[in-house]
């Protein structure tokens, strides 16, 4: 009886060692069932984009179904996505598990993307498209936006798009209000202060997300102190506290502060300010070409593609940087795992590049940065500005972030919407980005 | 049984596995965390030996002391209301509602089964000043007030913080202490009624010291579940305005893995522990001195 007993202890201790080996072996598996999503010779062609971009995943699903549909037999597409605000941390997570998929929006840091390509996690695609062949499929411009973005001279993301960002504004609003299209920041207040008057909302921006109000800071440092005034703060030569940096945060402040982003600019996020401008109830919106997308809409512009005009950031009076440099960036672009770089891959690289640019801005209106085989005809007018204004622009400046660290960007865009509504002083905004940017 | 129990075989047999599960998913990883603590880097760019400096920025860092002072306030502020208003309650379904509580006692717990985001995003809904102008801000439009921006201004989003998350939890902590309650033997309650103690003295001599044990554990409870908030601020305000909402949490959450610096974001996690610890700690010896005076 006993021996019996004893023979059945040691059964069920075998027994529970193994399941509780079995359950812990199931706890360590996560890293390795996301295995799949890494890429490799596996036979599909992953891609991972933020939930609010449809226009990537659109444009890959047509090249799937037409130009690339060989590389697509060879390596079906797999898309997935996830919420733009979360993108730089879910980045880091995957990448720290060697997760990435086969093609991804990039890191929206540059410093982020700077830790990856030293990590060796992203592709090189200046040797890559040299291998390929089509090296001159990216257009020089957005090549060296990009370069210049990401350090080391060579090319580590796709230009997907190219933009120039500006003041949209509703060209009905300001005619009915008697406002010339401002070319100095003075103009641009002074007609704010008169729609205002005229019970029009003279700014549509997205509090809640917060860029799109820091992007009037990084501008106004721009057109004020010059387009090398950012790379100084980078350098260490000059501090967003110093007085000449803190008057560009105090003239956005100033604006929030006279209700110009209307009443609750905190709670603004991105689709409901677009919402604003285009249902015609606010009459300029700061933002990039990429919203071609959306004016080309029919049944979200309902002012009517012809009625939104462009004007570059105004100039400000006596300051060193002129109205002709454009805010340009190239959207958040693609990149590519190095470990999932196989030959099914960059069969899909080579097809993107040859093709991505013609899909993009026949079925889009986005301008990307790859050179174009035909000249597209029959362009919406803010489309048709748009070609021109990167055709002629002597040169271009990026944004208010795009040189600072990851914690520096997230507290530049999450007190974005208190500059806004005024609550924030401009001294205390670039106290707390400073702060940010010191810690590294 | 006691035969089972004092063969150490049969011992590890029964908690082996348990142990073991616990020690993978539990300790490696804390003990790994408290590791980070002394390190700089993340997995991407890799770890170097930083000694105590993520100690000294703590205490240095204006952000952390602000997530102190916000997880602080918010832990107390609701702590006493939660437990306060679920006391509140419970009281009121031992000693008026008596045997008909059971539906008012389901119709308080609801929230507590829903899910939190669920919740959250019922509640960004309620106060939401735009795009659409939320119920509330409908009831103030109405009654001749201006459109309020809620979730624009610190002071206002924590008390929405506050309303939710004790609308979510006093039907927990109400059923929690009603059991404690129901404990207490009538007799004891009809021999004080008796001795002629009724209404405010029936309770502070009678039913407060005999529930205390329960109290104290709610206590507990509470303030560490409130120390470690997260999923409710994320998903109601993500921290906001700015950093106003901030929790200790989500600023640990923040700094390993949208700044990349985990050796950082482990020091604030054991600074967070050890605030849980304190907490407990000093509310057990606060009560055992009262006991021992009671």
């Amino acid at each position: 009886m006993t021996t019996a007993m004893r023979r059945h202890a040691r059964l069920l201790s075998t027994a529970a060692l193994l399941g509780a080996g079995a359950l812990a072996f199931t706890a360590c598996a996560g890293g390795a069932t996301n295995a799949p999503t890494s890429g490799g010779g596996d036979g599909e062609f992953t891609y991972l984009g933020q939930t609010e971009n449809t226009t990537i995943i659109a444009t890959l699903e047509t090249l799937a179904s037409d130009q690339c549909a060989d590389a697509a037999e060879a390596a079906p597409l797999k898309a997935d996505d996830i919420a733009g605000t979360q993108w730089d941390q879910q980045l880091q997570l995957l990448a720290s598990q060697n997760g990435l998929s086969d093609m991804q929006m990039a890191a929206g840091t540059p410093s982020l993307m700077q830790q990856f390509i030293d990590a060796g996690q992203v592709l090189n695609l200046s040797e890559t498209l040299d291998e390929l062949g089509v090296a001159d499929q990216v257009l020089p411009a957005a090549d060296s936006t990009i370069k210049a973005l990401y350090g080391d001279g060579d090319l580590y993301a796709l230009p997907t798009e190219f933009n120039i960002e500006g003041f949209w504004y509703n060209k009905q609003l300001l005619a009915d209000n008697g406002i010339e299209v401002p070319t100095t920041w003075d103009a641009l207040v002074d007609s704010a202060a008169t729609l205002q008057g005229a019970g029009v909302q003279p700014f549509a921006a997205a509090g809640k997300d917060g860029w799109p109000v820091t992007r009037l800071v990084g501008d106004y440092i721009f057109r004020d102190l010059g387009p090398d005034a950012l790379q100084k703060v980078a350098d260490g030569e000059a501090k967003l506290t110093d007085p000449a940096y803190v008057a560009a945060a105090d003239a956005v402040s100033e604006l929030g502060k006279a209700g110009y982003f209307g009443d609750a600019v905190g709670s603004v996020d991105y689709n409901a300010a677009m919402n604003l401008f285009l249902t015609g109830k606010a009459a300029y919106f700061y933002m990039g070409s990429w919203a071609l997308a959306n004016f080309n809409d029919e049944a979200q512009n309902q002012i009517g593609v012809d009625n939104v005009g462009f004007a570059p950031f105004p100039a400000v009076e006596g300051g060193a940087g002129s109205i002709d440099q454009i805010p340009a960036n190239v959207g958040i672009p693609v990149m590519f795992s190095a470990q999932g770089a196989d030959d099914d891959t960059k069969a899909w690289v080579k097809c993107i590049v040859e093709n991505y640019g013609d899909t993009v801005l026949a079925d889009s209106g986005v301008v990307s940065g790859f050179a174009l085989d035909e000249t597209p005809t029959g362009l919406s007018a803010p489309t048709q500005v748009v070609q021109d204004t990167i055709q002629n622009a002597p040169s271009s400046v990026l944004w208010f972030e795009a040189k600072f660290t990851s914690k520096g960007t997230s507290i530049s865009q999450t007190n974005g919407g208190a500059l806004a509504n005024g609550s924030l002083s401009g001294a205390d905004f670039m106290k707390l980005v400073q702060a940010a940017n010191d810690e590294g | 049984m006691h035969k089972v129990l004092g063969d150490k075989r049969a011992i590890l047999v029964l908690l082996g596995p348990a142990l073991l599960v616990y020690t993978l998913v539990m300790l490696v990883p804390i003990i790994w965390s408290l590791f980070y603590t002394v390190q700089d880097g993340n997995p991407i760019t890799g770890f170097t030996f930083a000694g105590f400096d993520n100690f000294a920025k703590f205490f240095q860092d204006p952000a952390a002391w602000d997530a102190v002072l916000f997880t602080l306030r918010y832990a107390l502020v609701l702590t006493v209301l939660q437990v306060g208003v679920g006391y509140l309650l419970s009281l009121m379904y031992v000693f008026w509602l008596r045997r008909g509580s059971g539906l008012i006692r389901t119709i308080v717990f609801f929230p507590v089964v829903l899910p939190t985001v669920a919740v959250a995003l019922l509640f960004q809904r309620l106060f939401e000043a735009a795009p659409t102008t939320g119920p509330v801000n409908t009831l103030i439009q109405f009654l001749g007030g201006g459109n309020v921006d809620w979730f624009g201004t610190p002071m206002a989003s924590f008390w929405i913080i506050i309303l939710m998350d004790l609308w979510r939890s006093m039907g927990f902590y109400a059923v929690l202490l009603y059991a404690g309650l129901v404990d207490i033997p009538d007799e004891l309650i009809e021999s004080a009624r008796i001795d002629g103690a009724s209404g405010w003295k029936l309770i502070r001599t009678i039913v407060l010291p005999l529930s205390l044990p329960v109290l104290l554990s709610s206590l507990i409870f509470s303030i560490n579940g409130t120390l470690k908030v997260f999923d409710t601020i994320v998903a109601l305000t993500n921290g906001g305005p700015g950093n106003a909402s901030t929790p200790l949490t989500l600023y640990m959450f923040r700094t390993s893995f949208a700044y990349g610096d985990y050796g950082y974001g482990s020091t604030i996690a054991l600074m967070l522990t050890i605030l849980c610890l304190l907490f407990t700690v000093f509310i057990f010896r606060s009560t055992r001195n009262d006991l021992t005076k009671g």
